[in-house]
């Protein structure tokens, strides 16, 4: 199980994008539909905040299962969700607005969407950049610390979708609904550990 | 999601979808208990009679009928922009009637085929530009909603026509969740509803509008965003207050009454400055959006004196 969940994993967080791939490039008459733009848009911000959800998902599982060895699939599905975040990124960059630099600064001081999905990718940058277990030895406790951020980019990420759409908010609300669940699982944790002082130095 | 995307034939060369649809039906029909009425009628409206009106058409390249087809609005089948086609399919939009009701002398529900016996049918190019900032050019078949108007003699009192989407929940699936408040209403002032450029369609490329599209019968005002272009209409009332529409209802401070294509205008939430003309593939930057959708000469005269950002 062990040795065959983190390929397995890996397989699985790749196929959208090797679909996506496929499509944009044609393969064997698929292709991304009338507005290729947006779709690629659409399903590489999906899937980066379906697999930053995941990533979150990973503590919870492994202490309700006390399996602490599934804490290895994190960093994983973490570079995964900036992978897809990063392109859903650049492809507003470049194939949406062609670097249109005036456009661009105006979009992410005026639109409020833009402005909070454009932080919350900022957000993730630091993160990706200190994934590395030389980054985790160098900065010590303070890693811990900065990884923090990835709650506020989660937050940032499910407003972002929820801002918009039009009228049908059902979508978005299911991720809402799914990151509630996931930070109040960790506040109640902490509560548990304030009151049991002993125990707040367990894995975290 | 599984769309093919073979390189764009002419659209000349396209089988249109409701012609091999039509030819399902008919193949079930025989396989059942006989030809069906509704199969017969299909073969019968395949292909529709029209004069091209080049005057008041656009010389731009058209959309392919796949592309118009497949991704559009039209919440009452689902809100993803391929729900129309795939989820359109159990709607039935024959036998269909349409009912004629307030400030007019002439009053009534009429079957579809008595609305449209005095009109003859043209072919009008237009663009279509969403709220959304994407772009198409589509050619429609209809006639100008005016000359039906002159038919039931509008009072005096008739400032506005409304007019309201059928409400099906079991044929269409989007209406079963409260996404906007059902059934779909629109309006128009009355000297934009009579003016020549405004069209009730019945057809797109040729033939009988396909379920997706609006069947049977549909507005089509081409200097307004595309939300205002209501569909499948089941009543047309001449009021002499502002009617109630949809989207305004939904969202009042990002959607007007006027909805008139305005780049100077942005959406509270996105920009309306430049559009993505839908067909150009992958690399395929946005282009500038035109005043009135690049029908102002025709148009803003209708509007001249008002503040366009306060009747936005």
């Amino acid at each position: 199980m062990r040795r065959f969940l983190e390929p397995a994993l890996f397989l699985f967080c790749s196929l959208p994008l090797a679909w996506l791939a496929a499509r944009a490039f044609g393969v064997a008459g698929l292709g991304l539909g009338a507005n290729p733009v947006d779709e690629l848009m659409d399903r590489l911000g999906e899937w980066g905040l379906r697999l930053l959800l995941a990533t979150l998902c990973v503590t919870p599982l492994a202490a309700m299962l006390r399996k602490p060895w599934l804490m290895g699939v994190r960093r994983m599905l973490g570079l995964f969700a900036f992978t897809y975040l990063a392109l859903h990124f650049l492809n507003w960059l470049v194939l949406d607005q062609w670097f249109d630099v005036t456009a661009i600064a105006a979009d992410i001081a005026k639109r409020p969407y833009i402005t909070v999905g454009f932080t919350a990718f900022v957000l993730l940058v630091p993160l990706a950049v200190t994934s590395t277990a030389g980054w985790m030895r160098r900065l010590g406790r303070r890693w811990h610390a900065l990884h923090r951020l990835v709650y506020p980019a989660a937050i940032l990420g499910c407003i972002h979708f929820w801002w918009q759409v039009k009228a049908d908010w059902r979508e978005p609300a299911v991720y809402a609904a799914a990151l509630l669940l996931l930070l109040a699982w960790r506040v109640r944790r902490a509560r548990q550990r304030s009151a049991r002082p002993s125990l707040a130095r367990a894995a975290g | 999601m599984k769309r093919p995307n073979i390189p764009t034939p002419a659209p000349s060369e396209i089988t249109p979808r409701e012609r091999y649809l039509n030819r399902r039906e008919v193949m079930a029909g025989l396989a059942g208990a006989g030809l069906s009425g509704w199969a017969l009628d299909a073969l019968a409206s395949e292909r529709l009679k029209f004069t091209k009106n080049a005057r008041l058409s656009l010389a731009e390249v058209q959309n392919s009928h796949e592309e118009i087809t497949t991704y559009n609005n039209f919440y009452e089948f689902g809100t993803d922009k391929g729900d129309p086609a795939r989820l359109g399919g159990k709607f039935r939009p024959k036998p269909w009637s349409v009912t004629i009701a307030g400030e007019a002398e002439v009053k009534g529900t009429f079957t579809l085929e008595d609305i449209l016996k005095p009109h003859p049918l043209e072919e009008r190019v237009y663009r279509l530009r969403c709220v959304e900032a994407w772009s198409m050019v589509i050619p429609w078949v209809g006639f100008p909603l005016g000359e039906l108007l002159k038919r039931f003699r509008p009072t005096s009192r008739a400032k506005y026509v409304a007019f309201k989407t059928v409400l099906r929940p079991e044929e269409m699936p989007g209406q079963r969740f409260p996404v906007l408040d059902w059934p779909y209403v629109e309006g128009l002032r009355m000297d934009e509803a009579m003016h020549p450029l405004t069209i009730l369609a019945v057809g797109l490329y040729g033939e009988a509008l396909p379920n997706q599209n609006g069947a049977p019968l549909r507005l089509v005002v081409p200097w307004k965003y595309g939300f205002k272009s209501i569909k499948s209409i089941v009543e047309i009332r001449l009021t002499e207050k502002p009617p109630p529409t949809s989207w305004n209802l939904s969202a009042p401070h990002e959607y007007g009454f006027y909805a008139n294509v305005n780049p100077a205008v942005d959406h509270p939430r996105w920009s309306q400055a430049k559009e993505r003309k839908i067909g150009a593939g992958l690399f395929n930057p946005r282009v500038p959006t035109l005043p009135f959708n690049g029908y102002a000469e025709q148009v803003a005269g209708l509007y001249r004196g008002m503040d366009l950002r306060k009747n936005f």
